[in-house]
């Protein structure tokens, strides 16, 4: 019961697997064997890559770390106690993901450079460690007795045949990564992991587990790469050489991609090979040179290598064809004019249960008192206006409640219970749902994704979050840019995205951080329609705005916010007409225009 | 598997106090090599928030242009032995500086400043990878170019030392390589003579502008993509400098750099980034690090030693490294 495109795509990989395969059997030369016989391990080094750091965003410098340990792990447990490679394969695999467990854990606190750089140091000091253990250079024992059972076979060939084989696993399980819950969670994370944090992913233990994966990969792989070759020694396979070439065949092929990896692979190891052996003598490090002039022409050409830069040029191509057609008015949900003129419905509140509250909140950076001592309530059904001047706390505030930041003292409680301490997408889980003042969309992935990412705090499988994120895109009236690039999409779509992202997260309150920013007037209307016909629907929602304006057309109760403490709370009646309020914020024109 | 020093010698107070001293000298004098190779580094990071792979391999680069220019015209042209290595290290400097230009000309400055931030993550990506590109070209290019063999400029202070001591009745005695020595002052000098110009000059100003916030630069008329280029320029041909200075204490080849990336960045991170003087303590202190770990650790460990304590500084302070900018909302 496979979906067709699921049943596509492994036709498309095992199709290339036997092409592969059958190409092999013809290659008689035992040297372009050989090469056969590199080259998956190099596309399966490069997926390994691609898993951690083409999906996750974290670029790492040392995949020669699980490499050369899963190398080693062969080579010794054959040497030691005569293991052979057939379970000492498994067991590197094993041990890598040991590694990754292990570099991951200490190593995810940090970020961007400092994540590189770090893992760039693992492999380094692991093969001066290998060295000074006496392991210059380990020869796997011939087996003339049981050459097989040794995994030690005359024909090069069946070695491309087992890599091949190990290659069509790897494409299956990246491709099982892209289409699910996994995928979507790291590509979240790369793209803004404070934002896939606050949809409710488990950022830290995605991660893990993405680098536990990636390293049994890369393990696994290094354990048969010391088969083929035989001799294992420090530098070949701890050495720097070995974590670039994973990146590059991953980066010239196309990051993030299941085909990039293993294009590259195809198409720069036996390059830089054949050059090798035809002009190695008179070029010393030719092979090195074209690596490097290779992901310096992509870098320029094509930054996210060969697979995306197709895939842009027949987005483009796509773009001009749907351009030229005239699209589809979608039907307006409700006439305009009426939005505007209309009050706000007060809803009674059936049971006015306090949802959100903060008691005696307080945040200070340094000196900056950012939040001091707020304490509000947020009732059930309703919809709350913080307002306040910029730097009066707003955001804070709301960081605060997401649990971006730890409040220095006060609770703050979500149906009763202290939230303080719990880490966002907890938060997220019990029912805090937020949007971003500067939006922050997974811009690469489509619209009815980035919802899908919003849906998985609650869904109990892949399909149930397809489920909810439609029926979230529809309440936002995005129903119909569902297949759209999030990165396209004009402000209001992408105020209207986060908004439905929230949603999809089922919260019991909704944040809304100056969703009205940036709005033309008759977005600002469409928007407060759209936030309205939730209310309606009983979601609670707090909206952040500095302009008094729209708000007064919205909410039905008001805080004001002064310097990080509330200066007034009501309705917005009451609170318009409070001189403090006007002292402080609304300003003198407002007394005299509403006088 | 026991390996190393013999475990049950009797406790020898001068022996060790000598060894300690002896380390601690060594230290020092690598050190201060080491600290003006970081603050080329620091420059580039501090003022282009870019991560230079191949900084090592400009480094190794520097070391080749002293190597030739000591070796085919310094011996001759009246600088004679002593003074020829230092004069060939400070060579290196301009000839790299112009290598440097030239390499962020046309590709560094593709993916960095504003055309970077168009890209994903703000280039980081792009520029992590694209050094990474220059550093393996460079360093299997120099296979061709330099041959695969390791070289050294042999000079005459190299393999003579002062003889401190005897100190503490005839116990402890410790000897200073001179021709470490007179590097070691000479990195000093040039670590000095940036810092004032860093600090004094109108070029220093527009750096540290561009540095602190790019685009309120621009706005006040500094040509940011100069400064970049300049602070690139700079950056590597002060790294050079140092490995110039570093090439008359041992052999090395086209592979040289790659260690040295590390080494640079843990002292550039070490010391607090963008901070020159920071970056060449921190680089000070890694070379004590690598020399006195040698007192407890096998020699091939060295750099082993230094790896983890790069990781154990960037693992325990990681707020103080890339400050709260993952937490903005």
């Amino acid at each position: 019961m496979l979906e067709p495109s699921v049943r596509r795509q492994s036709m498309q990989i095992v199709s290339f697997g036997v092409a592969y395969a059958v190409a092999t059997a013809f290659t008689h030369n035992t040297y372009y064997q050989l090469i056969m016989a590199v080259v998956p391990v190099w596309a399966v080094m490069g997926l390994a890559w691609n898993v951690l750091s083409g999906y996750s965003g974290l670029v790492s410098f040392g995949h020669a770390a699980f490499f050369g340990l899963g190398a080693y792990c062969v080579a010794l447990a054959q040497i030691g106690w005569g293991l052979s490679p057939w379970l000492g394969i498994p067991c590197a695999g094993v041990v890598g993901a040991l590694a990754g467990l292990v570099i991951g854990v200490p190593t995810f606190r940090l970020r961007g450079h400092y994540f590189a750089l770090a893992m760039l140091a693992y492999p380094l000091a692991l093969l001066y460690v290998f060295e000074w253990l006496g392991y210059q250079e380990l020869a796997l024992p011939m087996q003339r007795q049981a050459p097989v059972a040794y995994m030690q076979f005359d024909d090069h060939r069946i070695y491309a045949l087992l890599a091949v084989a190990l290659m069509i696993g790897t494409m299956g399980l990246t491709g099982w990564i892209e289409r699910s819950r996994f995928g979507m969670s790291l590509l979240a994370i790369k793209q803004d992991e404070a934002a896939a944090e606050a949809a409710g992913i488990k950022t830290m233990a995605w991660k893990l587990k993405a680098i536990t994966l990636s390293g049994a990969i890369a393990g696994a792989i290094g354990g048969l790469y010391a088969v083929i070759l035989l001799v294992v020694t420090p530098p070949a396979v701890f050495g720097m050489l070995v974590s670039a070439q994973a990146l590059i065949v991953a980066m010239f092929g196309g990051v993030g991609t299941l085909w990039g990896p293993v294009i590259g692979a195809v198409v720069l190891v036996p390059l830089g090979e054949l050059l090798h052996a035809e002009l190695g003598d008179v070029v010393p490090g030719i092979q090195g040179v074209v690596f490097g002039v290779a992901i310096v022409a992509v870098i320029l050409l094509a930054p996210e290598g060969v697979v995306w830069k197709i895939k842009d040029l027949m987005l483009r191509r796509e773009a001009r064809r749907v351009a030229a057609q005239p699209r589809a008015q979608p039907p307006a949900a409700e006439p305009r004019s009426a939005a505007v003129a209309e009050r706000p419905v007060r809803r009674k509140h059936r049971d006015a249960s306090v949802v959100l509250e903060t008691r005696n909140v307080s945040k200070a950076f340094g000196g900056l008192r950012a939040v001091r001592d707020v304490s509000i309530k947020v009732v059930s059904g309703e919809i709350l206006g913080i307002i306040g001047p910029n730097g009066a706390g707003k955001t804070t505030l709301f960081n605060l409640l997401n649990g971006f930041i730890l409040p220095d003292r006060g609770q703050i409680l979500l149906e009763g219970r202290d939230i303080v301490g719990r880490r966002p997408y907890e938060i997220c889980a019990a029912g805090v749902g937020r949007t971003f003042q500067v939006v922050k969309p997974f811009r690469r992935m489509t619209v009815v994704e980035n919802v899908i990412v919003g849906a998985y705090v609650h869904a109990a499988s892949d399909h149930d979050a397809r489920g909810v994120a439609q029926e979230a895109l529809v309440q936002a009236g995005l129903d119909a840019d569902a297949q759209l690039l999030a990165g396209r999409l004009p402000n209001k779509q992408l105020r209207l995205l986060e908004l439905a992202r929230a949603l999809a997260g089922k919260p019991k309150v909704l944040l809304l951080d100056e969703t009205l920013a940036g709005l033309g007037g008759a977005e600002v209307d469409e928007m407060i329609a759209v936030v309205r016909r939730l209310a309606a629907k009983g979601v609670t929602t707090v909206i952040i705005e500095h302009t008094m304006q729209a708000m007064v057309r919205l909410v039905d109760r008001f805080v004001v916010l002064n310097d990080g403490a509330v200066l007034a709370e009501g309705q917005p009646a009451d609170v318009t007409r409070d001189p403090a309020v006007i002292d402080a914020y609304l300003g003198k024109r407002w007394r005299v225009a509403n006088a | 598997m026991a390996r190393g020093r013999p475990a049950c010698s009797p406790v020898n107070t001068p022996q060790l106090a000598e060894n300690f001293l002896q380390a601690l000298t060594a230290g020092l004098l690598t050190g201060a090599l080491y600290g003006l190779m970081c603050v080329g580094l620091s420059l580039i990071f501090g003022v282009m928030r870019v991560i230079n792979f191949a900084q090592g391999d400009f480094m190794m680069l520097g070391m080749y242009v002293a190597y030739y220019t000591f070796s085919r015209f310094a011996a001759h042209a009246g600088f004679g032995a002593e003074a020829g290595p230092y004069i060939a290290a400070l060579i290196a400097g301009p000839a790299i500086f112009v290598a440097g230009l030239i390499v962020h000309k046309f590709l560094v400055s593709k993916v960095t400043g504003i055309r970077g931030s168009t890209l994903e993550s703000e280039g980081h990506y792009a520029q992590l990878i694209l050094t990474l590109g220059v550093a393996l070209i460079f360093q299997n290019g120099g296979l061709y170019v330099f041959g695969s063999a390791p070289v050294s400029i042999a000079t005459a202070l190299s393999s003579s030392a002062w003889d401190v001591g005897p100190l503490y009745g005839d116990a402890i005695e410790i000897f200073v390589n001179q021709g470490q020595a007179v590097a070691a002052v000479v990195a000093v000098a040039v670590v000095m003579g940036f810092v004032l110009l860093m600090g004094r000059s109108r070029l220093g100003k527009s750096l540290r502008a561009a540095a602190d916030n790019p685009e309120a630069a621009i706005y006040m008329g500094i040509d940011v993509d100069r400064a970049h280029r300049l602070a690139f320029g700079f950056g590597v041909a002060i790294t050079a400098i140092g490995g110039g200075l570093l090439a008359s204490g041992g052999p090395f080849q086209p592979y040289v750099g790659l260690e040295y990336v590390i080494v640079m960045y843990a002292g550039v991170v070490l010391g607090g980034l963008g901070s020159v003087s920071g970056a060449f303590f921190g680089g000070l202190t890694i070379g004590l690090v690598q020399q006195l770990s040698t007192l407890f650790l096998p020699n091939q460990l060295q750099n082993s030693a230094i790896f983890v304590v790069f990781l154990i500084i960037i693992l325990l302070r990681p707020q103080g490294l890339f400050g709260t900018a993952t937490r903005r909302t």
